[in-house]
Order: structure tokens, then C-alpha cells, then sequence
């Protein structure tokens, strides 16, 4: 499969008055075309920092260091904001972003918020507009008589689904979709990921799917990258951490242990005692290792590499590079 | 648990209910005929919680989980039925009667943000229900009572973090100073909802944990109310599930979802997704599909008919099924139960 995104040795740092935080620092990883990979850590690793990142909108003060994201082949990072406006934001790769659905606007009705998407970045006359809003609108499974409705009419799982809808309005290649469930219960959860899988195989789409939900990562990444204080501690097919080959590095597999299972009664869940470190002074050798239960020296002093273990599944510990 | 667990009854639920009457403008009301729109929010439920037992009251977003959860807190006066707290009727307090009542029956707000002033130091925010509630002592015996509640949630050494603000902590550490804000009053029981919806998955465990030891410790009880149904199965001994106002089925958390008895607690058992490979491809097959009906407009007969797999003229047709006991003190609301 060929790449569709490629990031390459990126660094995007928050710049504020006590120093550069760093929150994605020196990260490469590629996504396949058609292929879901799953970003996933807790608050403050650089989930969202990534989405916004590889959209080239990183949130003020961020700016980008150094490194390469390739959309389709094209370096995006250079480019001048008019033409990421014109051929690459919104047209090539999309983004919902976390907690959208709250972002529309209460007095417009939906037709008109969606109208506006389609009037910025195409020249169409309103009765087409309507005409490819309402197909959208069926599309993520909503009558078209939405259109009229203000956002306080609809529900969480609507909103989201308007959201969704607007989002592949201009046929983008790539969805970042961020905690695109988070806020919503567990059916329409289940609802919603589905719909998102339907749409996938009907356009063709790749997502990138950012959430710190590992049970639900489970159900829709092909792969899986699991972030750490701005850097990638260990990426892998969704076969292998799931599986039984499982987690190799240690935050991974803490992660997987906090996750509380249904089907199986357990006593005591594991949890990470701790928070992720502050990025501005983050700690020396590996990231992780102040909170890690399997900490060597080595850990302390030396950073560890991402090193490939199997085909496909890199993990930046020490410990399994021996 | 079970040798601190008597079965002594600490808060009795009777048939009680909650209608809200929303304001129309008079056009709407013309409109309606005369009519009153009514919400029925909570529609007769009843439970028991003992003494020492954490309680679940699981539902989606508009079952009225939290209605529930208000009118046990008397922040709000039922429309019908009763309330017992410890052997007493408490269904209509007057203002004093209900303040002495929320010293024993506290809460833990969802959002650990917004539930704290901003410009109070943490010291501040649990002197807060001593003012509130009168308690009197001087700066030093107060202090000293901070101290325990924060040692009780473990936030060591308490004086340090009495000194911190709300956005020094993150929001596992203030979710402790919830729960510690709680506890300062010797409540009896604590009232959460949705206490780790907000918090990170990894932190999500150590704040279920330190709950459960304080609630060991004090032997507190705990009304939980989630729709998260596999921290439920972690946290609580017995779960009742609600749908529009009503519980639908009620028991021990492990025969609930071991072995559910009512569609709507199926559907939403299989919809939870588990950290298991081999399932990307698939699209999930969902039994119910649609979402929850408005509780201004609850459906006629059972009210789940309208998104019910199994659902049957008879279901729209005849009254309403009560709950019924299948032993083992696991109740359901379903009449066709044994054929489903």
C-alpha cells in the first residue's frame, strides 16, 4: 500500500514565556492509504498537538522546529498559507475536531453552517449546495429536513453525525477524527464508530483516530501508535498489541491494564501512578521512566530509540533491545 | 466487604417521581390545545440501598440518571413518592432540616474543573463546608480536620497541597480534594456522578480505587451513577439500569452483566467495546438502533417498544410491566423475558 501522510523527524514546540514546551519532538510515522492508525495517550502526550500539527494549523504559540509532512507526496510545511487553503486543508485531509459538536453555532440553523463549508471552497449556486447537503445528510444517516434545525434541536449523536458530514463535504482523502465519541454514550458510540467505518469503504478514507479510549482503539485501528510526552513509544499492528504477541513497552501495557474489562470481574485495576511530565523540562533518558515499574539505570541517563522488533512494530524501550 | 455489610436499609426510594412543567410562551400553549407539556424525568422509581454497599444507577444521557441523583441529594423536591434516610421520611424538609440532612448525604460533581473556585487554595475549598455548615473550631483545629481528609484521599503531605491552587492539581489529584471535600463532614453516604468520565483511563483506576478504600475505611455508601458499564462492574455491588425514568432491570452487578434478563441492558452490554484484536473489519451488529425517545413523549405500554428487537403488539397494547423478581434479588421489566 502506498503512503498517503508521511511525517518525518517533526518537531512542532509551544513557545511560551517560561520556555519551549515540546510537544511533538522529533516524531515520524507514515499512514497508509485506506488505513486507520490509532494515536493514543493520556491528556498533555500531544494527541491533539499531532491533529492540529499535520493539518498545518498548529494552535498559537506552536510553530514547527524542524522535520516534514509529506500529504500525497507534497512537503505542506513550506507551502504558503494560501495554497494549504486552497489545495490541502479541508480538500485533501479534514479534521473533527475533540468536542466539535459543541462548536456549532447556536443561532444559525444547520443548513446555513453547512452551506457556508461549501460556499468558502466551491463555486456552486444554493439549489446544488442543498441539494449535495441533503445527500450528506443521508449519507451519515440523518433526513434531510436537518437542514432547517438549529443545533439545540438535535442530539449529541446528530451533532456529531453534522460534524462527520461537513467534514467530507469536499472529499478529503484523510479524517483526523479527535475523541469523535468521547462525550457521547456507549449505543451511540457503537452507532457512530460504525457509520464512520461505512463511510471509510465508501470514499476511500484514511483516518487517523485520536482518543485515549484502548478498548475502543481496538474495534477501529489498523495500527496503533501510542504517544508518550511528545514521542512515540511504541507503534504496532493492531494484531500484535491486542494479540498475543501484546504491548512491549511498559506505558503500553500499564495502559491496557487501567482498561476496565466487562466481561471479566477483577479486584484491583492497575493505574500509572503520576502525571505526564511537564514538557517544557521534560525528564532526562526515557520519558516515561520516573513512573515506569520496570525502570533500569540505563533508562535514567539514556534516551531509547525506536527500534523495530517484528515487522511493522517499533518500540522505543531499553528493555527490548536486548 | 461483605462482614461490614449489614442489611441494614440506609436510604429507601418509593415509587417517586420528578415532572417538570417547562415554561411555554403563549403561543406554544395555544398551539398545544391547553395542554401541558410535561417531562417526565424520573417516573416512579423505587430502591433500597444498604448500609455500606455502593449502589449503580447506569443509564444513557435523558434517562434521568441524574434526576435521580439530585432528588436523593434533596436539591430538588419529588412530584410523588417518598424518601427514607435511615428509617426517616425525608421527602419534604424544611430548609434547616435539609442542611443537616446534606451533611450526611454528600456529593462528587462530574466535572473536577468547574467544581472548584478557581481562587481558592485548596485549603479554602474544604474550609468551605465547615462555614457552610457551621462547624465551629479554631483556624488550627479546622486546619487539622483538613489535614485527615486529605491524608483519608491520600494527598500527602497535606500541607503542601492546602497551599496549591485548583490548576496546580491535575484532575485525578482533584478529584481527590472532591472526595476529601466530601468527607470532611463525616457524611454517611456519598452521592457521585460520574466521578472519572472527565479523568484520564489511567488515572480513571487509581481514583475508583482510593473510593473504594475510603469507602472501606469509613464504611460509607455510595450511590455511583455512570453510563459507563464496565467501571460499574469494577466499582459497584449492585446496579439498577435505567431507561426514560424508569429502572428497567436491578441486581447484583456480576448477574447483571454475566447474565442480562431485559433487551435494553443487552444492547447496551454489547455495545461496549473490549481491547480484543480481530475486530476492526467488522461493523458492529447493534440490536437497537435510533436513540432514547424524549421524556416529554415517553411511549405507551412498555416504554422501550419503540427501539425494542423483540418488542411485540402486546408490548404496545397492555400496561406497563413492573418489575419482577427471578430470584437472588435480580428484578427485570420485561414480559417476554423468557422467550427473548
Amino acid at each position: 500500500m502506498d503512503s498517503i501522510l508521511k511525517v518525518e523527524n517533526l518537531k512542532m514546540f509551544y513557545h511560551t514565556s517560561k520556555g519551549a514546551v515540546r510537544a511533538i519532538d522529533d516524531i515520524s510515522f507514515e499512514l497508509k492509504a485506506g488505513e486507520t492508525l490509532g494515536l493514543v495517550g493520556e491528556s498533555g502526550c500531544g494527541k491533539t498537538s499531532m491533529g492540529t500539527s499535520i493539518l498545518r494549523m498548529p494552535t498559537a504559540p506552536g510553530r514547527y522546529e524542524s522535520g516534514r509532512i509529506y500529504i500525497d507526496g507534497q512537503d505542506v510545511i513550506p507551502m504558503p498559507e494560501k495554497d494549504v487553503r486552497k489545495s490541502i486543508r479541508w480538500e485533501k485531509i479534514a479534521m473533527v475536531f475533540q468536542g466539535a459538536m459543541n462548536c456549532l453555532t447556536p443561532v444559525y440553523t444547520i443548513g446555513r453552517q453547512m452551506l457556508e463549508t461549501l460556499h468558502e471552497h466551491r463555486e456552486m449556486d444554493d439549489k446544488q449546495a442543498v441539494e449535495l447537503i441533503s445527500e450528506y445528510l443521508q449519507l451519515v444517516g440523518l433526513p434531510s429536513e436537518v437542514m432547517g434545525r438549529y443545533p439545540h434541536e438535535l442530539s449529541g449523536g446528530m451533532k456529531q453525525r453534522v460534524v462527520i458530514a461537513t467534514a467530507l463535504f469536499l472529499k478529503p482523502k484523510i479524517v483526523i477524527l479527535d475523541e469523535p465519541t468521547t462525550a457521547l454514550d456507549v449505543i451511540v458510540q457503537a452507532q457512530i464508530i460504525n457509520l464512520l467505518k461505512k463511510l471509510k469503504s465508501t470514499f476511500d478514507l484514511s483516518f487517523i483516530f485520536i482518543t485515549h479510549d484502548l478498548a475502543l482503539e481496538a474495534e477501529v485501528a489498523d495500527r496503533l501508535c501510542v504517544m508518550y510526552a511528545g514521542k512515540i513509544a511504541e507503534i504496532g499492528p493492531n494484531s500484535s498489541i491486542y494479540g498475543a504477541r501484546g504491548a512491549l513497552h511498559p506505558y503500553t501495557e500499564k495502559l491496557l491494564q487501567a482498561t476496565p474489562l466487562l466481561h471479566k470481574k477483577v479486584d484491583n485495576l492497575s493505574f500509572i501512578p503520576g502525571t505526564p511530565p511537564d514538557l517544557i523540562d521534560p525528564p532526562k533518558g526515557c520519558r516515561f521512566n520516573p513512573r515506569c515499574h520496570k525502570v533500569m539505570d540505563k533508562c535514567r541517563t539514556d534516551e531509547p530509540p525506536l527500534i523495530e522488533i517484528e515487522a511493522g512494530h517499533q518500540v522505543a524501550c531499553w528493555r527490548c533491545t536486548k | 466487604m461483605s462482614e461490614i455489610k449489614g442489611d441494614e436499609i440506609l436510604l429507601r426510594v418509593e415509587k417517586i417521581k420528578k415532572h417538570f412543567m417547562p415554561h411555554l410562551t403563549l403561543a406554544q400553549s395555544l398551539a398545544a390545545g391547553g395542554k401541558k407539556r410535561v417531562v417526565k424525568a424520573v417516573d416512579g422509581i423505587s430502591f433500597d440501598i444498604k448500609r455500606g454497599e455502593i449502589f449503580g444507577l447506569i443509564g444513557e444521557s435523558g434517562s434521568g440518571k441524574t434526576t435521580m441523583g439530585k432528588l436523593v441529594m434533596k436539591l430538588i423536591t419529588p412530584t410523588e413518592g417518598r424518601m427514607f434516610f435511615e428509617g426517616e421520611d425525608v421527602t419534604f424538609l424544611e430548609k434547616m432540616a435539609s442542611k443537616t440532612y446534606r451533611t450526611k448525604v454528600q456529593m462528587i460533581f462530574q466535572d473536577p474543573y468547574a467544581s472548584m473556585n478557581p481562587r481558592f487554595k485548596i485549603r479554602d475549598v474544604l474550609t468551605e463546608p465547615l462555614i457552610i455548615h457551621k462547624i465551629k473550631g479554631s483556624r488550627d483545629e479546622r486546619d487539622a480536620m483538613i489535614a485527615k481528609a486529605l491524608i483519608e484521599v491520600k494527598m500527602t503531605p497535606p500541607a503542601e497541597y492546602m497551599a496549591r491552587y485548583p490548576h496546580m492539581l491535575s484532575g485525578g489529584q482533584r478529584q481527590r480534594v472532591a472526595t476529601a471535600r466530601t468527607l470532611i463532614l463525616n457524611p454517611k453516604m456519598l452521592v457521585a456522578d460520574e466521578p472519572v468520565s472527565m479523568i484520564d483511563l489511567s488515572t480513571r483506576a487509581e481514583i475508583l480505587h482510593m473510593m473504594k478504600e475510603v469507602q472501606r475505611d469509613m464504611n460509607l455508601t455510595y450511590l455511583y451513577i455512570t453510563h459507563d458499564l464496565s467501571t460499574a462492574r469494577y466499582f459497584t455491588d449492585r446496579i439498577a439500569v435505567m431507561y426514560l425514568g424508569r429502572i428497567v432491570e436491578m441486581g447484583k452487578a456480576d448477574d447483571i452483566i454475566d447474565n442480562p434478563l431485559h433487551p435494553y441492558t443487552r444492547a447496551l452490554i454489547d455495545a461496549v467495546p473490549e481491547p480484543q484484536t480481530g475486530k476492526v473489519d467488522i461493523v458492529k451488529e447493534l440490536p437497537i438502533s435510533g436513540e432514547i425517545p424524549s421524556p416529554a413523549n415517553i411511549p405507551v405500554g412498555c416504554r422501550f417498544h419503540t427501539r425494542c428487537p423483540y418488542a411485540k403488539p402486546e408490548c404496545s397494547s397492555l400496561p406497563e410491566p413492573e418489575l419482577e423478581d427471578v430470584g437472588g434479588g435480580h428484578l427485570h421489566a420485561c414480559r417476554r423475558y423468557k422467550e427473548i
